[in-house]
Protein backbone atom coordinates (compact mmCIF):
# COMPACT_ATOMS: atom_id res chain seq x y z
CA UNK A 1 0.00 0.00 0.00
CA UNK A 2 1.16 3.37 -0.60
CA UNK A 3 2.21 5.67 2.15
CA UNK A 4 0.88 8.55 0.36
CA UNK A 5 -1.97 8.65 -2.30
CA UNK A 6 -3.08 11.82 -3.85
CA UNK A 7 -6.56 11.69 -5.89
CA UNK A 8 -7.65 14.77 -8.08
CA UNK A 9 -5.77 17.62 -5.73
CA UNK A 10 -6.65 21.01 -7.13
CA UNK A 11 -6.36 24.67 -5.56
CA UNK A 12 -7.61 27.57 -7.08
CA UNK A 13 -7.23 30.84 -5.05
CA UNK A 14 -9.87 33.30 -4.46
CA UNK A 15 -7.88 35.38 -7.24
CA UNK A 16 -8.94 32.51 -9.45
CA UNK A 17 -5.29 31.52 -10.16
CA UNK A 18 -5.10 27.79 -10.47
CA UNK A 19 -2.18 26.66 -8.35
CA UNK A 20 -2.88 23.20 -8.79
CA UNK A 21 -5.29 20.91 -11.32
CA UNK A 22 -6.19 17.49 -10.85
CA UNK A 23 -2.69 16.02 -9.63
CA UNK A 24 -2.48 12.31 -9.22
CA UNK A 25 -0.04 11.13 -6.96
CA UNK A 26 1.49 7.97 -5.25
CA UNK A 27 4.38 7.34 -3.19
CA UNK A 28 5.46 4.26 -1.50
CA UNK A 29 6.63 3.82 1.55
CA UNK A 30 10.40 4.56 2.23
CA UNK A 31 10.93 5.87 -1.58
CA UNK A 32 12.84 9.01 -2.32
CA UNK A 33 10.84 10.91 -4.41
CA UNK A 34 11.64 14.26 -6.13
CA UNK A 35 9.05 16.88 -7.01
CA UNK A 36 10.45 18.59 -10.24
CA UNK A 37 8.83 21.80 -11.80
CA UNK A 38 9.73 25.77 -12.02
CA UNK A 39 9.15 28.82 -9.73
CA UNK A 40 5.52 28.72 -9.29
CA UNK A 41 4.43 25.59 -10.88
CA UNK A 42 3.08 24.53 -7.90
CA UNK A 43 5.04 22.33 -5.97
CA UNK A 44 5.20 24.32 -2.47
CA UNK A 45 1.27 24.40 -2.21
CA UNK A 46 0.80 20.40 -2.90
CA UNK A 47 3.06 20.34 0.03
CA UNK A 48 1.43 22.71 1.82
CA UNK A 49 -2.04 20.66 1.41
CA UNK A 50 -0.61 17.80 2.46
CA UNK A 51 0.92 19.49 5.64
CA UNK A 52 -2.13 21.20 6.18
CA UNK A 53 -0.84 24.99 5.84
CA UNK A 54 -3.17 25.79 2.31
CA UNK A 55 -6.56 24.45 2.29
CA UNK A 56 -7.59 22.41 -0.93
CA UNK A 57 -10.39 23.41 -3.48
CA UNK A 58 -10.66 19.77 -3.87
CA UNK A 59 -9.22 16.27 -4.09
CA UNK A 60 -8.49 14.29 -1.19
CA UNK A 61 -4.78 12.61 0.12
CA UNK A 62 -4.60 9.12 2.02
CA UNK A 63 -1.66 8.99 4.41
CA UNK A 64 -0.81 5.66 5.31
CA UNK A 65 -4.29 4.98 4.92
CA UNK A 66 -6.27 7.56 6.79
CA UNK A 67 -8.15 10.66 5.29
CA UNK A 68 -6.07 13.56 5.92
CA UNK A 69 -8.63 15.85 6.81
CA UNK A 70 -10.58 13.22 8.68
CA UNK A 71 -7.60 11.89 11.08
CA UNK A 72 -5.61 14.67 10.77
CA UNK A 73 -4.11 14.28 14.08
CA UNK A 74 -2.98 11.07 13.18
CA UNK A 75 -1.90 11.65 9.75
CA UNK A 76 0.18 15.23 11.26
CA UNK A 77 2.31 12.90 13.46
CA UNK A 78 3.21 11.27 10.63
CA UNK A 79 4.57 13.70 8.58
CA UNK A 80 7.73 16.35 9.18
CA UNK A 81 8.16 19.59 7.12
CA UNK A 82 11.00 21.21 6.57
CA UNK A 83 9.79 24.63 4.62
CA UNK A 84 11.65 26.54 1.87
CA UNK A 85 12.16 29.62 3.96
CA UNK A 86 13.90 29.76 7.38
CA UNK A 87 12.01 30.06 9.62
CA UNK A 88 12.96 30.01 13.59
CA UNK A 89 12.22 31.72 16.66
CA UNK A 90 15.55 34.02 16.60
CA UNK A 91 15.73 34.47 20.48
CA UNK A 92 15.22 30.88 21.66
CA UNK A 93 17.98 28.05 22.59
CA UNK A 94 18.47 25.43 20.44
CA UNK A 95 17.75 22.64 22.05
CA UNK A 96 14.43 24.39 23.54
CA UNK A 97 13.48 24.94 19.83
CA UNK A 98 13.65 21.35 19.16
CA UNK A 99 11.88 20.00 22.46
CA UNK A 100 9.35 22.02 21.84
CA UNK A 101 8.57 20.53 18.17
CA UNK A 102 8.59 17.33 19.67
CA UNK A 103 5.93 18.32 22.47
CA UNK A 104 3.68 20.27 19.59
CA UNK A 105 3.28 17.21 18.19
CA UNK A 106 1.83 15.00 21.10
CA UNK A 107 5.53 13.22 21.64
CA UNK A 108 6.72 12.67 25.32
CA UNK A 109 10.10 14.04 25.90
CA UNK A 110 12.78 12.10 24.88
CA UNK A 111 16.54 13.78 25.68
CA UNK A 112 18.29 10.81 24.19
CA UNK A 113 16.91 11.09 20.92
CA UNK A 114 17.04 14.93 20.89
CA UNK A 115 20.95 14.29 21.80
CA UNK A 116 21.53 11.91 18.81
CA UNK A 117 19.44 14.15 16.73
CA UNK A 118 21.70 16.89 17.44
CA UNK A 119 24.41 15.17 16.97
CA UNK A 120 23.84 13.26 13.85
CA UNK A 121 23.06 17.14 12.70
CA UNK A 122 26.77 18.47 13.85
CA UNK A 123 24.19 20.50 16.02
CA UNK A 124 24.98 19.38 19.39
CA UNK A 125 27.59 21.39 20.48
CA UNK A 126 25.29 24.43 19.67
CA UNK A 127 22.39 23.47 21.38
CA UNK A 128 22.66 26.20 24.04
CA UNK A 129 23.07 28.62 21.44
CA UNK A 130 20.26 31.30 20.65
CA UNK A 131 18.89 30.46 17.40
CA UNK A 132 19.97 34.05 16.01
CA UNK A 133 23.48 32.80 16.66
CA UNK A 134 23.55 30.26 14.04
CA UNK A 135 25.23 30.90 10.50
CA UNK A 136 22.80 29.96 7.45
CA UNK A 137 24.00 26.56 6.80
CA UNK A 138 23.23 25.39 10.93
CA UNK A 139 19.88 27.12 10.93
CA UNK A 140 18.55 24.60 7.24
CA UNK A 141 19.83 22.42 9.42
CA UNK A 142 17.73 23.33 13.02
CA UNK A 143 14.74 23.35 10.41
CA UNK A 144 15.36 19.63 9.36
CA UNK A 145 16.80 18.58 13.19
CA UNK A 146 12.60 20.12 14.18
CA UNK A 147 11.12 18.52 11.28
CA UNK A 148 12.70 14.97 12.41
CA UNK A 149 11.81 15.43 16.40
CA UNK A 150 8.62 13.64 15.99
CA UNK A 151 9.66 10.79 14.70
CA UNK A 152 7.52 11.11 11.48
CA UNK A 153 7.46 8.75 8.67
CA UNK A 154 7.27 10.97 6.06
CA UNK A 155 9.47 13.90 5.19
CA UNK A 156 8.82 16.93 3.32
CA UNK A 157 11.47 19.12 2.14
CA UNK A 158 11.00 21.96 0.57
CA UNK A 159 13.92 23.23 -1.53
CA UNK A 160 16.41 21.90 1.06
CA UNK A 161 19.66 22.81 -0.06
CA UNK A 162 18.06 26.25 -1.77
CA UNK A 163 21.08 28.67 -1.01
CA UNK A 164 23.14 26.37 0.87
CA UNK A 165 27.39 25.65 0.08
CA UNK A 166 28.24 22.76 -1.94
CA UNK A 167 29.89 20.83 1.25
CA UNK A 168 26.29 21.07 3.14
CA UNK A 169 24.40 20.08 0.19
CA UNK A 170 26.82 17.12 -0.51
CA UNK A 171 25.68 16.51 3.97
CA UNK A 172 22.30 16.90 3.45
CA UNK A 173 22.48 14.18 0.72
CA UNK A 174 24.41 11.46 2.95
CA UNK A 175 21.54 12.70 5.91
CA UNK A 176 18.93 11.99 3.42
CA UNK A 177 20.50 8.46 2.33
CA UNK A 178 20.54 7.88 6.24
CA UNK A 179 16.83 8.72 6.63
CA UNK A 180 15.94 6.63 3.86
CA UNK A 181 17.89 3.71 5.53
CA UNK A 182 15.91 3.95 8.55
CA UNK A 183 12.59 3.70 6.00
CA UNK A 184 11.29 7.84 6.16
CA UNK A 185 10.06 8.32 3.36
CA UNK A 186 11.34 11.66 1.52
CA UNK A 187 9.75 13.95 -0.72
CA UNK A 188 11.58 16.37 -1.94
CA UNK A 189 11.09 19.52 -4.01
CA UNK A 190 14.11 21.04 -5.66
CA UNK A 191 15.72 23.55 -8.44
CA UNK A 192 19.01 21.79 -8.49
CA UNK A 193 18.56 18.58 -11.12
CA UNK A 194 21.19 17.08 -9.90
CA UNK A 195 20.15 16.76 -6.23
CA UNK A 196 17.27 14.92 -7.84
CA UNK A 197 19.57 12.46 -9.87
CA UNK A 198 21.83 12.01 -6.79
CA UNK A 199 18.75 11.04 -4.57
CA UNK A 200 15.72 10.43 -5.99
CA UNK A 201 13.96 6.82 -6.87
CA UNK A 202 11.49 8.39 -8.76
CA UNK A 203 11.48 11.74 -10.04
CA UNK A 204 8.12 14.01 -10.46
CA UNK A 205 7.93 17.21 -12.84
CA UNK A 206 5.17 19.19 -12.70
CA UNK A 207 4.69 22.58 -14.19
CA UNK A 208 1.52 24.81 -14.51
CA UNK A 209 -0.47 23.65 -11.71
CA UNK A 210 -0.40 20.15 -13.19
CA UNK A 211 1.83 17.07 -13.06
CA UNK A 212 3.32 16.12 -16.46
CA UNK A 213 5.39 13.16 -15.64
CA UNK A 214 6.01 10.64 -12.70
CA UNK A 215 8.37 7.94 -13.59
CA UNK A 216 11.66 6.09 -12.35
CA UNK A 217 14.50 8.16 -12.64
CA UNK A 218 16.78 5.49 -14.48
CA UNK A 219 13.78 4.49 -16.89
CA UNK A 220 12.97 8.36 -17.21
CA UNK A 221 16.96 9.24 -17.97
CA UNK A 222 16.69 5.71 -20.36
CA UNK A 223 13.41 6.68 -21.61
CA UNK A 224 13.62 10.04 -22.64
CA UNK A 225 17.51 10.60 -22.47
CA UNK A 226 19.13 11.36 -26.13
CA UNK A 227 23.49 10.57 -26.56
CA UNK A 228 25.11 14.20 -27.75
CA UNK A 229 28.42 13.18 -30.48
CA UNK A 230 30.15 16.54 -30.59
CA UNK A 231 33.21 16.56 -33.46
CA UNK A 232 35.96 19.46 -32.54
CA UNK A 233 37.00 20.34 -36.09
CA UNK A 234 39.76 21.16 -37.65
CA UNK A 235 38.75 24.51 -39.37
CA UNK A 236 35.66 25.88 -38.92
CA UNK A 237 32.28 25.78 -41.01
CA UNK A 238 30.42 28.31 -42.21
CA UNK A 239 27.38 26.41 -42.24
CA UNK A 240 26.28 22.60 -42.19
CA UNK A 241 26.84 21.21 -45.96
CA UNK A 242 23.89 20.08 -47.56
CA UNK A 243 25.28 16.70 -47.63
CA UNK A 244 25.06 16.18 -43.92
CA UNK A 245 21.07 17.62 -43.60
CA UNK A 246 19.81 14.21 -43.01
CA UNK A 247 21.51 13.84 -39.29
CA UNK A 248 19.95 17.45 -38.53
CA UNK A 249 22.97 18.62 -36.98
CA UNK A 250 24.01 21.96 -35.44
CA UNK A 251 27.06 23.94 -35.16
CA UNK A 252 28.24 25.46 -32.13
CA UNK A 253 31.66 27.13 -31.10
CA UNK A 254 31.49 29.55 -33.65
CA UNK A 255 31.57 26.53 -36.06
CA UNK A 256 34.66 24.73 -34.37
CA UNK A 257 32.02 21.95 -32.89
CA UNK A 258 29.59 20.02 -34.97
CA UNK A 259 27.01 18.36 -32.71
CA UNK A 260 24.76 15.39 -33.63
CA UNK A 261 21.99 14.03 -30.83
CA UNK A 262 20.81 10.53 -31.53
CA UNK A 263 18.82 8.00 -29.86
CA UNK A 264 21.41 5.56 -28.04
CA UNK A 265 18.90 2.80 -27.90
CA UNK A 266 17.98 2.99 -31.93
CA UNK A 267 18.63 0.35 -34.18
CA UNK A 268 20.31 2.48 -36.04
CA UNK A 269 22.04 5.47 -34.47
CA UNK A 270 23.24 6.77 -37.63
CA UNK A 271 26.88 7.41 -35.90
CA UNK A 272 28.77 5.31 -38.34
CA UNK A 273 27.33 6.83 -41.60
CA UNK A 274 27.77 10.46 -40.22
CA UNK A 275 31.21 9.35 -39.38
CA UNK A 276 31.67 8.12 -43.12
CA UNK A 277 30.23 10.90 -45.04
CA UNK A 278 32.06 13.31 -43.37
CA UNK A 279 35.36 11.94 -44.21
CA UNK A 280 34.05 11.66 -47.76
CA UNK A 281 33.41 15.32 -47.69
CA UNK A 282 37.42 15.64 -46.11
CA UNK A 283 35.82 17.76 -43.17
CA UNK A 284 38.83 17.29 -40.60
CA UNK A 285 38.44 16.82 -36.72
CA UNK A 286 40.73 16.28 -34.04
CA UNK A 287 38.64 14.68 -31.09
CA UNK A 288 35.40 13.51 -30.34
CA UNK A 289 32.77 12.87 -27.20
CA UNK A 290 29.73 11.81 -26.45
CA UNK A 291 27.34 12.76 -23.68
CA UNK A 292 24.19 11.32 -22.28
CA UNK A 293 22.05 13.79 -21.44
CA UNK A 294 21.42 15.18 -18.27
CA UNK A 295 17.84 15.34 -16.15
CA UNK A 296 18.38 18.72 -16.35
CA UNK A 297 18.39 18.58 -20.06
CA UNK A 298 15.21 16.36 -19.86
CA UNK A 299 13.47 18.24 -17.32
CA UNK A 300 14.15 21.63 -19.52
CA UNK A 301 12.71 19.74 -22.72
CA UNK A 302 9.83 18.41 -20.82
CA UNK A 303 8.61 21.88 -19.48
CA UNK A 304 9.34 23.01 -22.81
CA UNK A 305 7.39 21.22 -24.69
CA UNK A 306 4.72 21.44 -22.21
CA UNK A 307 4.95 25.30 -22.66
CA UNK A 308 5.36 25.32 -26.15
CA UNK A 309 1.70 22.98 -26.31
CA UNK B 1 -3.46 7.03 20.71
CA UNK B 2 -5.54 9.69 22.29
CA UNK B 3 -7.42 12.30 20.26
CA UNK B 4 -6.20 14.97 21.96
CA UNK B 5 -2.72 17.13 22.03
CA UNK B 6 -2.62 18.25 25.72
CA UNK B 7 1.54 18.12 25.56
CA UNK B 8 1.38 20.08 22.17
CA UNK B 9 -0.64 22.77 24.37
CA UNK B 10 1.33 22.44 27.05
CA UNK B 11 4.29 23.14 25.48
CA UNK B 12 2.80 26.27 23.66
CA UNK B 13 1.15 27.38 27.67
CA UNK B 14 5.11 26.89 28.26
CA UNK B 15 6.23 29.13 25.91
CA UNK B 16 4.39 31.82 25.96
CA UNK B 17 4.92 32.14 30.08
CA UNK B 18 8.31 31.93 28.69
CA UNK B 19 8.06 34.95 26.94
CA UNK B 20 6.42 36.64 29.98
CA UNK B 21 9.55 35.77 32.17
CA UNK B 22 12.03 36.82 29.15
CA UNK B 23 10.39 40.23 29.21
CA UNK B 24 9.58 40.86 33.01
CA UNK B 25 10.23 44.59 32.66
CA UNK B 26 7.29 45.64 30.17
CA UNK B 27 4.94 42.65 30.84
CA UNK B 28 4.73 42.79 34.63
CA UNK B 29 6.99 46.04 36.18
CA UNK B 30 5.56 48.58 34.06
CA UNK B 31 2.02 47.84 34.57
CA UNK B 32 2.30 48.20 38.00
CA UNK B 33 4.51 50.54 37.86
CA UNK B 34 1.71 52.67 35.70
CA UNK B 35 -0.78 51.69 38.11
CA UNK B 36 0.93 52.92 41.03
CA UNK B 37 1.36 56.35 39.57
CA UNK B 38 -2.34 56.34 38.83
CA UNK B 39 -2.66 55.41 42.49
CA UNK B 40 -0.78 58.44 43.89
CA UNK B 41 -2.35 60.61 41.41
CA UNK B 42 -5.89 60.02 41.24
CA UNK B 43 -6.18 57.95 44.77
CA UNK B 44 -3.77 60.02 46.49
CA UNK B 45 -3.19 63.47 45.65
CA UNK B 46 -6.55 63.95 43.56
CA UNK B 47 -8.76 61.60 45.72
CA UNK B 48 -8.24 63.39 49.09
CA UNK B 49 -10.11 66.00 47.55
CA UNK B 50 -12.81 64.18 46.39
CA UNK B 51 -15.66 62.89 48.26
CA UNK B 52 -17.23 59.73 47.90
CA UNK B 53 -18.67 57.44 45.22
CA UNK B 54 -21.74 55.72 46.78
CA UNK B 55 -20.43 54.75 50.31
CA UNK B 56 -16.91 54.18 49.15
CA UNK B 57 -13.91 56.47 49.31
CA UNK B 58 -12.79 57.56 45.85
CA UNK B 59 -8.88 55.64 46.23
CA UNK B 60 -11.08 52.46 46.80
CA UNK B 61 -13.59 53.32 44.17
CA UNK B 62 -11.10 53.35 41.51
CA UNK B 63 -9.37 50.51 42.26
CA UNK B 64 -11.82 47.86 40.10
CA UNK B 65 -11.55 50.74 37.03
CA UNK B 66 -7.47 50.55 37.32
CA UNK B 67 -7.31 46.72 37.57
CA UNK B 68 -9.18 46.29 34.40
CA UNK B 69 -8.10 49.46 32.29
CA UNK B 70 -4.66 47.31 33.02
CA UNK B 71 -5.99 44.08 32.21
CA UNK B 72 -7.87 44.97 28.97
CA UNK B 73 -4.76 46.69 27.46
CA UNK B 74 -2.74 43.04 28.65
CA UNK B 75 -4.33 40.68 27.43
CA UNK B 76 -5.28 42.16 24.04
CA UNK B 77 -1.74 42.73 23.85
CA UNK B 78 -0.38 39.11 25.50
CA UNK B 79 -2.67 37.28 23.31
CA UNK B 80 -2.61 39.09 19.84
CA UNK B 81 1.39 39.46 20.21
CA UNK B 82 1.70 35.75 20.91
CA UNK B 83 -0.05 34.77 17.80
CA UNK B 84 1.05 37.85 15.31
CA UNK B 85 4.55 36.45 16.33
CA UNK B 86 4.58 33.16 14.39
CA UNK B 87 2.41 35.08 11.83
CA UNK B 88 5.37 37.44 11.59
CA UNK B 89 7.94 35.53 11.49
CA UNK B 90 6.65 32.74 9.66
CA UNK B 91 6.78 30.06 12.38
CA UNK B 92 3.17 29.46 12.10
CA UNK B 93 4.01 26.48 9.33
CA UNK B 94 5.02 24.04 12.76
CA UNK B 95 1.37 25.06 14.29
CA UNK B 96 -0.70 24.60 11.18
CA UNK B 97 0.99 21.72 10.51
CA UNK B 98 0.99 20.13 13.57
CA UNK B 99 -1.64 17.89 15.34
CA UNK B 100 -4.05 20.76 17.46
CA UNK B 101 -7.25 21.17 16.84
CA UNK B 102 -8.19 25.03 16.89
CA UNK B 103 -9.38 24.55 20.28
CA UNK B 104 -6.73 23.19 21.70
CA UNK B 105 -4.48 26.17 20.00
CA UNK B 106 -6.54 28.57 21.50
CA UNK B 107 -6.70 26.95 24.73
CA UNK B 108 -2.72 27.51 24.54
CA UNK B 109 -2.63 31.22 23.52
CA UNK B 110 -5.63 32.39 25.72
CA UNK B 111 -4.94 30.55 28.55
CA UNK B 112 -1.25 31.55 28.49
CA UNK B 113 -2.37 35.47 27.93
CA UNK B 114 -5.04 35.38 30.83
CA UNK B 115 -2.91 33.63 32.94
CA UNK B 116 -0.20 36.62 32.44
CA UNK B 117 -3.56 39.00 33.01
CA UNK B 118 -4.94 37.47 36.19
CA UNK B 119 -1.43 37.67 37.57
CA UNK B 120 -1.01 41.16 36.87
CA UNK B 121 -4.43 42.00 38.07
CA UNK B 122 -4.02 39.99 41.06
CA UNK B 123 -0.81 42.29 41.75
CA UNK B 124 -1.83 45.15 40.87
CA UNK B 125 -4.68 44.62 43.97
CA UNK B 126 -1.59 44.05 45.74
CA UNK B 127 0.32 46.96 45.06
CA UNK B 128 -3.24 48.92 46.00
CA UNK B 129 -3.10 48.17 49.62
CA UNK B 130 -0.12 50.22 50.01
CA UNK B 131 -2.17 53.27 49.23
CA UNK B 132 -5.78 52.17 50.32
CA UNK B 133 -7.03 49.70 52.05
CA UNK B 134 -9.50 47.98 49.23
CA UNK B 135 -12.67 46.52 50.21
CA UNK B 136 -13.75 43.57 48.27
CA UNK B 137 -17.46 41.96 49.45
CA UNK B 138 -17.41 38.90 47.16
CA UNK B 139 -14.04 37.86 46.53
CA UNK B 140 -14.94 34.36 44.90
CA UNK B 141 -17.14 36.20 41.97
CA UNK B 142 -14.16 38.98 42.05
CA UNK B 143 -11.85 36.22 40.95
CA UNK B 144 -14.35 34.28 38.98
CA UNK B 145 -15.16 37.79 36.83
CA UNK B 146 -11.56 38.62 36.93
CA UNK B 147 -10.77 35.50 35.22
CA UNK B 148 -13.75 35.41 32.59
CA UNK B 149 -12.86 38.74 31.30
CA UNK B 150 -9.49 38.10 31.01
CA UNK B 151 -10.33 35.32 28.85
CA UNK B 152 -12.57 37.48 26.80
CA UNK B 153 -10.20 39.51 26.35
CA UNK B 154 -7.41 37.80 25.70
CA UNK B 155 -9.98 36.10 22.65
CA UNK B 156 -10.22 39.63 21.54
CA UNK B 157 -6.99 40.02 21.43
CA UNK B 158 -6.17 36.50 19.28
CA UNK B 159 -8.83 37.69 16.64
CA UNK B 160 -6.76 40.63 16.43
CA UNK B 161 -3.37 38.87 16.47
CA UNK B 162 -4.68 36.85 13.82
CA UNK B 163 -6.29 39.71 11.70
CA UNK B 164 -3.27 42.08 12.09
CA UNK B 165 -1.11 42.51 9.12
CA UNK B 166 1.43 44.56 10.74
CA UNK B 167 2.49 45.41 14.16
CA UNK B 168 0.82 48.79 13.43
CA UNK B 169 -2.59 46.99 12.99
CA UNK B 170 -1.88 44.81 15.75
CA UNK B 171 -1.60 48.27 17.98
CA UNK B 172 -4.31 50.37 16.55
CA UNK B 173 -7.54 48.54 18.07
CA UNK B 174 -5.88 48.21 21.63
CA UNK B 175 -4.77 52.29 21.94
CA UNK B 176 -7.63 53.81 19.36
CA UNK B 177 -10.55 51.85 20.80
CA UNK B 178 -10.72 49.61 23.52
CA UNK B 179 -8.08 52.36 25.80
CA UNK B 180 -10.57 55.65 25.39
CA UNK B 181 -13.34 53.59 25.89
CA UNK B 182 -12.27 52.19 29.07
CA UNK B 183 -11.55 55.97 30.14
CA UNK B 184 -15.03 56.55 29.56
CA UNK B 185 -16.52 53.39 30.54
CA UNK B 186 -16.15 54.86 34.39
CA UNK B 187 -13.09 53.65 35.38
CA UNK B 188 -12.04 56.50 37.16
CA UNK B 189 -16.09 57.39 37.68
CA UNK B 190 -20.07 56.22 38.13
CA UNK B 191 -21.12 57.34 34.91
CA UNK B 192 -24.40 58.51 37.49
CA UNK B 193 -21.62 61.30 37.93
CA UNK B 194 -22.59 62.20 34.38
CA UNK B 195 -25.56 64.34 32.67
CA UNK B 196 -28.74 62.13 31.73
CA UNK B 197 -27.24 62.37 28.18
CA UNK B 198 -23.83 61.39 28.61
CA UNK B 199 -25.65 58.95 30.90
CA UNK B 200 -27.42 57.45 28.16
CA UNK B 201 -24.41 57.40 25.32
CA UNK B 202 -21.97 56.07 27.82
CA UNK B 203 -24.89 53.01 27.98
CA UNK B 204 -23.35 51.98 24.32
CA UNK B 205 -20.20 51.73 25.63
CA UNK B 206 -19.81 47.71 26.53
CA UNK B 207 -16.65 48.52 28.65
CA UNK B 208 -19.31 49.87 31.40
CA UNK B 209 -20.93 46.78 32.07
CA UNK B 210 -17.81 45.09 32.68
CA UNK B 211 -16.07 47.63 35.00
CA UNK B 212 -19.72 48.09 36.52
CA UNK B 213 -19.79 44.37 37.30
CA UNK B 214 -16.49 44.18 38.37
CA UNK B 215 -16.72 47.36 40.59
CA UNK B 216 -19.88 45.65 41.63
CA UNK B 217 -17.68 42.46 43.63
CA UNK B 218 -15.99 44.86 45.34
CA UNK B 219 -18.69 47.24 46.82
CA UNK B 220 -22.05 45.22 46.00
CA UNK B 221 -23.16 47.93 43.65
CA UNK B 222 -22.32 49.43 40.10
CA UNK B 223 -23.76 51.52 37.55
CA UNK B 224 -25.63 48.55 35.93
CA UNK B 225 -26.75 45.83 37.84
CA UNK B 226 -24.71 42.46 38.45
CA UNK B 227 -27.07 40.20 36.23
CA UNK B 228 -26.65 42.99 32.79
CA UNK B 229 -22.80 42.32 33.45
CA UNK B 230 -23.17 38.96 33.48
CA UNK B 231 -24.98 38.95 30.28
CA UNK B 232 -22.77 41.39 28.73
CA UNK B 233 -20.08 39.25 29.63
CA UNK B 234 -21.62 36.54 27.95
CA UNK B 235 -22.60 38.36 25.05
CA UNK B 236 -19.04 39.37 24.76
CA UNK B 237 -17.12 35.85 25.40
CA UNK B 238 -19.52 34.14 23.02
CA UNK B 239 -19.08 36.74 20.18
CA UNK B 240 -14.70 36.48 20.61
CA UNK B 241 -15.50 32.84 20.27
CA UNK B 242 -17.82 32.72 17.26
CA UNK B 243 -15.60 34.79 15.76
CA UNK B 244 -12.25 32.15 16.26
CA UNK B 245 -14.74 29.88 15.08
CA UNK B 246 -15.21 31.11 11.75
CA UNK B 247 -11.21 32.26 11.38
CA UNK B 248 -10.09 28.95 11.96
CA UNK B 249 -12.85 27.31 9.63
CA UNK B 250 -11.85 29.51 6.78
CA UNK B 251 -8.06 29.85 7.58
CA UNK B 252 -9.34 33.44 7.38
CA UNK B 253 -5.28 35.11 7.48
CA UNK B 254 -4.17 32.25 9.08
CA UNK B 255 -3.61 29.48 5.59
CA UNK B 256 -3.28 29.97 2.06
Amino acid sequence: MAILDIRGLSKTYASGTSALSDIDLSIERGEIFALLGPNGAGKTTMIGIICGLVTPSGGTVIVDGEDFRKSYRRVRRKIGLVPQELHTDAFEKVIHTITFSRALFGKPANPAFIEQLLRDLSLWDKRHAQVQELSGGMKRRLMIAKALSHEPDILFLDEPTAGVDVELRRDMWRMVGSLRERGVTIILTTHYIEEAEEMADRVGVINGGKLILVEEKHALMQKLGKKRLTLNLDEPLASVPPELAKWDLQLAAEGRELVYEFDAKAEHTGVPSLLRCISDLGIGFSDLNTRQSSLEDIFVELVRRKDAA
Amino acid sequence: MSDNNLRGVWAIYKFELARFRRTFWTSLVLPVLTTALYFIVFGSAIGSRMGEVGNVSYGAFIIPGLIMLSMFTESISNSSFGIYMPKWTGTIYELLSSPLSAFETVLAYVGAAATKSVIIGLIILATSTFFIQPRVDHPVLMLGMMILIAIAFCLFGFIIGIWARNFEQLQVIPLLVVYPLTFLGGAFYSITMLSPFWQTLTLFNPVVYLISGFRWTFFGEGDVSIGVSMAALAFFLALCLAVIFWMFRTGYRLKS
